[in-house]
């Protein structure tokens, strides 16, 4: 009977099948990880190397030597416009932050008849597809003298991210003590001071998700950029690097290390800002 | 000085809850109140409305003749110290005392000179720099109370400030609370679910139960003569029973077990009509100690019972007593050292003098 029931002489063992379950988990992750990054790698390697190796069938071989390939051509053509996006995104993404974070302190803590369907009403802009706006936006634009602008692009991302900023305000200003907005407002302070005193300095996690989002969000954005600026210059560089695709002929060294380089900022947030973004998600979801 | 404070008809409802129901109270300056009752009794709610945190349906409040039912919380020129503190975890021990002279734009060298004060009066000179979570909770709570008083503000209203604490640090937050209320001449109103700490610290209690005031006096008025039921059993420990008043020789007794005991009701009662009866544990005397043989002999006017349990407390001794034809026993309060004899089992007889029999129709 001890001799059935045995680990050792059934072959049956917990621990080593733990590890074997462990060994499969790790090869999905590992393949998928795989997955995910074998664009990059091509848009890399390709972009690295020279016009004259650049074949369909070779696209995953690595680069025979090192000379930059087609990446300082890219960035002679894409410059201009990585500056007029970084010129275009960070004031927006700065903005729709702010402004949502006096909607989400005034939607939790300022609460007034009508509050939440006011913050249904902004939600709902969540939902509306870009496309379905693009006349009505150009005309009000037009209308206030924007139109053609890098400014009215800065202006549209702002409005276009205050739905999702003020949620995540709102989320995130919900779960502070509310005896905190009530003891500063029995010292004396108003609204505004409140806001800016108390609960700005505690709502930095909330600003690094909001940041990274809107960041990333604007500045891969397409259709608005093609739309409102005309300029090629002021483009966002998502815009140019479509306009790299020619109409003869396509130079695929060029494209790729274009493409790595118009996605390098937003990796670039991310690498360096990633863990704010996970720790600012969870923030208030927990207590203690 | 300490303001003057005056509450009149103040009610308020959240949704069909009514939490507040007509309350009225008057103040004094340099007055310490204390905010009375269990879980839900609307203290806390009263004490938000004189803060200005909720707006009264109805009633008014007037601070220093100034009437300041509609006026915001930051302009009503008093200062609060929340139950879990409140202090904003982004500012040091001396930037939150320093927070509403800010506010209030006060000149640095007068905030510097406030600020050091304060924390010179709460004992918190090496904490200025540290962040509220650097402090522990009777530290904290100290903060709180300096930062409630930074601006000097003649009415200071306190939220259960004390029953986040450890029991020794409560004892001591406690006694020096009172020492600055009267070294301030400050008016205080103090809500508490705990009763020993509002005898402790208040002039007067305002007992509530159910949104109403239901009595107001000072902490002996309370304790010796409690005008409702439900302050008799709210404070202090009591014996209570519901039973029937009889006449017996043209005197008012009640029956407590198989005892009838005389009582001087303190209002009109009819005989055979159901009251309640409650005395203090400490009003009665263990007036006889007999051997079980020798309890033969009924003694109708005292109650003979068995000693259940003895519960030595410091100064005094609690005795349970299950008394004779009741089904609860009674708690009888004794100078410990005169129930150093005592030990549970032994038979006694517990005679209750008539006018500590406080009787409630």
């Amino acid at each position: 009977m001890a001799s059935i029931l045995s680990p050792t002489t059934s072959g049956y063992s917990p621990r080593r099948k733990s590890r074997f379950s462990r060994y499969v988990i790790f090869g999905l992750l590992v393949a998928a990880t795989l997955f995910y990054l074998a664009p990059v790698y091509v848009m890399v390697i390709n972009g690295l190397k020279d016009k004259s190796y650049m074949t369909l069938a070779g696209m995953w071989n690595l680069p025979r030597d090192l000379g930059g390939g087609g990446f300082p051509v890219a960035w002679e053509v894409l410059s201009p416009n990585i500056w007029a996006s970084l010129r275009m995104v960070i004031p927006a993404a700065i903005l729709s932050s702010l402004l949502g974070a006096v909607n989400g302190y005034l939607l939790s803590k300022w609460k007034f008849r009508g509050s939440d369907i006011i913050f249904t009403l902004i939600l709902f802009g969540m939902f509306i597809p870009y496309q379905a706006i693009l006349i009505p936006l150009i005309r009000t634009l037009d209308l206030v003298g924007l139109y053609g602008s890098w400014k009215g692009l800065v202006m549209v991302h702002v409005i276009y991210g205050i739905p999702i900023a003020s949620l995540i305000f709102r989320n995130y200003f919900t779960n502070v003590p509310s005896e905190l907005v009530e003891a500063a407002r029995i010292d004396g302070a108003g609204l505004i001071q409140t806001f800016f005193q108390i609960m700005l300095p505690l709502s930095l996690p909330a600003f690094v998700v909001v940041g990274i989002f809107q960041f990333t969000n604007i500045w891969n954005d397409f259709l608005f950029g093609v739309t409102v600026v005309f300029s090629p210059a002021d483009q966002p560089v998502t815009v140019a690097l479509n306009n790299l695709n020619g109409t003869n002929s396509v130079d695929w060294t060029v494209v790729m290390a274009a493409a790595v380089l118009s996605a390098l900022p937003t990796a670039l947030v991310y690498i360096f800002l990633g863990r704010f973004f996970i720790r600012g998600l969870l923030a208030g979801s927990m207590k203690g | 000085m300490g303001a003057n404070l005056q509450v009149r008809a103040l009610s308020k409802a959240f949704d069909n809850t009514v939490a507040v129901d007509d309350v009225s109270l008057d103040v004094s300056p340099g007055e310490f109140l204390s905010l009375l009752g269990p879980s839900g009794c609307g203290k806390t709610t009263t004490l938000r409305l004189i803060a200005g945190l909720e707006r009264a349906d109805d009633g008014e409040i007037v601070i220093d003749g100034r009437e300041v039912t509609n006026v915001p919380p930051q302009r009503r020129m008093l200062g609060m110290v929340f139950q879990q503190y409140a202090l904003f975890p982004n500012l040091t021990a001396y930037e939150n005392i320093a927070f509403a002279l800010r506010v209030r734009r006060q000149s640095k060298s007068e905030v510097a000179r406030r600020v050091g004060e304060l924390l010179a009066v709460v004992h918190l000179e090496d904490a200025a720099g540290r962040y509220p979570h650097q402090l522990s909770g009777g530290m904290q709570q100290r903060v709180a109370l300096a930062r409630a008083l930074a601006a000097e503000p003649p009415l200071l209203l306190l939220d259960e400030p004390l029953s986040a604490l450890d029991a020794a640090i409560r004892d001591e937050l406690r006694t020096e609370l009172r020492r600055l209320q009267r070294q301030l001449e400050l008016t205080v109103i103090y809500v508490t679910h705990d009763q020993a700490e509002a005898m402790a610290i208040s002039d007067r209690i305002v007992v509530m139960d159910r949104g109403t005031v239901n009595q107001i006096g000072s902490p002996q008025e309370l304790y010796d003569r409690p005008a409702t039921r439900f302050s008799a059993s709210f404070i202090g420990a009591s014996n209570r029973r519901l039973t029937t008043v009889e006449l017996v020789d043209g005197e008012p007794t009640i029956s407590w077990g198989t005892a009838r005991l005389p009582v001087t009701p303190n209002g009109a009662v009819n005989p055979g009509s159901t009251v309640l009866a409650v005395w203090r544990p400490e009003a009665a005397a263990v007036s006889a100690l007999l051997p079980e043989s020798a309890v033969t002999a009924a003694m109708p006017s005292a109650l003979r019972g068995r000693i259940e349990l003895v519960t030595f407390l410091g100064p005094i001794t609690r005795l349970d007593v299950r008394v004779d034809g009741d089904d609860e026993p009674v708690l009888v309060d004794l100078v410990s050292a005169a129930a150093a004899h005592l030990e549970a089992g032994q038979v006694i007889t517990v005679t209750v003098p008539p006018d500590a029999i406080r009787i409630y129709t």
